[in-house]
């Protein structure tokens, strides 16, 4: 356990250290979320009573997506881990005593949590300042607070988890730039990453909750905004420790059989 | 201890011609080759022995250390290390040995060489100070010092390689497999990394294997030499079986090749 730590140690310690990344990330979620935020306007205006979320809800949601982005944004995979399974660098870790599969968890969490680190806390001290209804309201209660951390590590965990996927599924193919594009845009949709679920098709919507893609941030930032009932957050809840299982198995069963046929190649 | 015996290993190759035609053809129906990169390749290596393992490009020579440090497993044929089958039981095995690829880093790039260290410290479970020993020790005959609170990818490339090496050793490895060790390094580098390498034979009877191109690293290092060729061994010896002529190395080992037609 300890060694899968250190890992965990030294990513996040590197992680700190990018300023001008951190910086630049910053301005971006702001003014990403300012336009999001002035576009879902545009839209209440015409029908406020239309939608599933009253517009402070979703106001929240959208800072707090953008305060936590690099917690849950697939498109944030490391390109490191790709280019040692590309270019052979893997020999390395291969010759270590330890799991890749846990190595890579433990060091994609810390990459996550750095970043996030670095990034959520001028985004939510200034979107607390906002006015109402476009600044982040408080949380629903102390108790829906306690639940949105929880689930927001549960997220953080089962998005880890499927990017660990397919990092591993990068074994089986030339390119892993295919694979990593389908991989994003499926997430962004499914997630609630482009448009929040509650806003989809009720059928759909309900479709949708049941896919390891909605056990991500789905579940903490609307836990946050409280617009879901005591039964709907149980279900949530389940449903993530449940994905997480299964996906974090699955992809350790594939890394078993990947490194069975890995070849090295060149000297 | 290492044996292999009647090991061979083959790969699959995908061939097509040039052009567009022949990769649009490929999309639906891939031509596979299968080349022979170990032919039955058998030998024994004691412990504390210092064995150079060499032969051209494509010989199979880094087909052979991937197997021995586990990444590869066989087709056929039984590998026995210190009484584990590497392939089989790869996280106890490699806990024994220690690898140097010269062509690759397992130095953190953007962190102090220092980090890179405690991270393998807890990898590897080395007790404190066991660890502190090896540090001491290894800091004084590489001359690291005023490069451990460096990050990596400030270093020059002589200074990396001693860091690589000092890495590869933190955890006391039985075995040590250098996989080209002074590829690219100047004149003083490479002598540096040599004595070190003796030294480490010497004090802790730590096995070497060695493969290189560079005969001036075989001279100075191995007592033996293995000699491979189209996957096959050929030669099993030392450095005079290979020399009977005398004159330069460089020139004696081309001519080898071409004996053996490799």
């Amino acid at each position: 356990m300890k060694k899968y730590l250190s890992f965990f140690r030294l990513r996040f310690l590197m992680g700190l250290q990018y300023r001008a990344a951190a910086l630049g990330g910053i301005a971006t979620q702001f003014a990403w979320g300012f336009m999001e935020i002035m576009i879902f306007r545009a839209f209440y205006r015409a029908d406020a009573a239309a939608f599933p979320m009253s517009f402070s809800a979703t106001a929240s949601y959208i800072w707090l997506q953008q305060a936590f982005l690099a917690l849950f944004a697939t498109w944030m995979m490391e390109k490191e881990i790709f280019d040692a399974i590309v270019n052979g660098n893997i020999v390395y870790e291969l010759c270590r005593p330890i799991s890749i599969y846990n190595m890579w968890f433990s060091r994609s969490m810390a990459n996550r949590l750095s970043r996030a680190v670095l990034r959520c806390f001028p985004i939510l001290a200034f979107a607390v300042f906002i006015p109402k209804p476009y600044g982040i309201a408080l949380p629903a209660s102390l108790w829906h607070f306690v639940l949105f951390l929880l689930t927001l590590l549960l997220g953080l965990a089962m998005t880890v988890s499927l990017c660990v996927l397919v990092y591993i599924l990068a074994f089986f193919t030339i390119s892993p730039q295919g694979l990593q594009m389908i991989f994003i845009t499926m997430t962004d949709f499914f997630a609630g990453a482009l448009i929040p679920l509650p806003f989809f098709p009720e059928k759909m919507q309900r479709f949708m909750e049941l896919l390891p893609f909605a056990a991500m941030q789905n579940v903490p930032l609307r836990i946050y905004g409280g617009s879901m009932t005591r039964f709907e957050i149980q279900k949530a809840v389940l449903l993530q420790i449940f994905w997480l299982l299964v996906i974090t198995a699955a992809g350790k069963l594939l890394c078993k059989l990947a490194l069975k046929r890995v070849v090295v190649q060149g000297g | 201890m290492i044996t292999m015996e009647h090991v061979c290993k083959s790969y699959k190759i995908a061939k097509r011609d040039g052009g567009i035609k022949a990769a649009l053809t490929s999309l639906f129906h891939r031509e596979y080759e299968s080349i022979h990169a170990l032919k039955d390749v058998t030998f024994t290596i004691g412990d504390g022995e210092m064995v150079g393992y060499i032969g051209p490009n494509g010989a199979g020579k880094s087909s052979t250390i991937k197997i021995l440090s586990g990444i590869l497993t066989p087709d056929s044929g039984t590998v026995l290390i210190n009484g584990r089958i590497p392939y089989k039981d790869r996280v106890r095995h490699v806990k024994d040995i220690g690898v140097v690829f010269g062509q690759r880093s397992q130095l953190w790039w953007d962190v102090p060489v220092i980090d890179s260290f405690e991270l393998l410290k807890d990898i590897y479970t080395i007790p404190e100070p066991q660890y502190r020993q090896s540090l001491e020790e290894l800091t004084e005959l590489l001359n690291l010092k005023e490069l451990l609170r460096s990050p990596t990818r400030q270093l020059s490339l002589g200074q990396r390689m001693r860091c690589e090496i000092a890495a590869s050793l933190l955890h006391r490895p039985r075995i040590l497999f250098l996989d080209e060790p002074t590829i690219g390094l100047d004149a003083v580098s490479k002598l540096a990394v040599r004595d070190f390498i003796l030294q480490q034979n010497k004090i802790h009877k730590t096995t070497v294997i060695l493969t290189t191109h560079d005969m001036q690293d075989i001279e100075a290092l191995a007592s033996r030499i293995l000699l491979i060729g189209k996957g096959r061994l050929l030669l099993d010896g030392t450095l005079d079986d290979i020399k009977r002529g005398g004159g330069n190395i460089d020139e004696t080992v081309a001519e080898l090749y071409r004996a053996y037609e490799i």
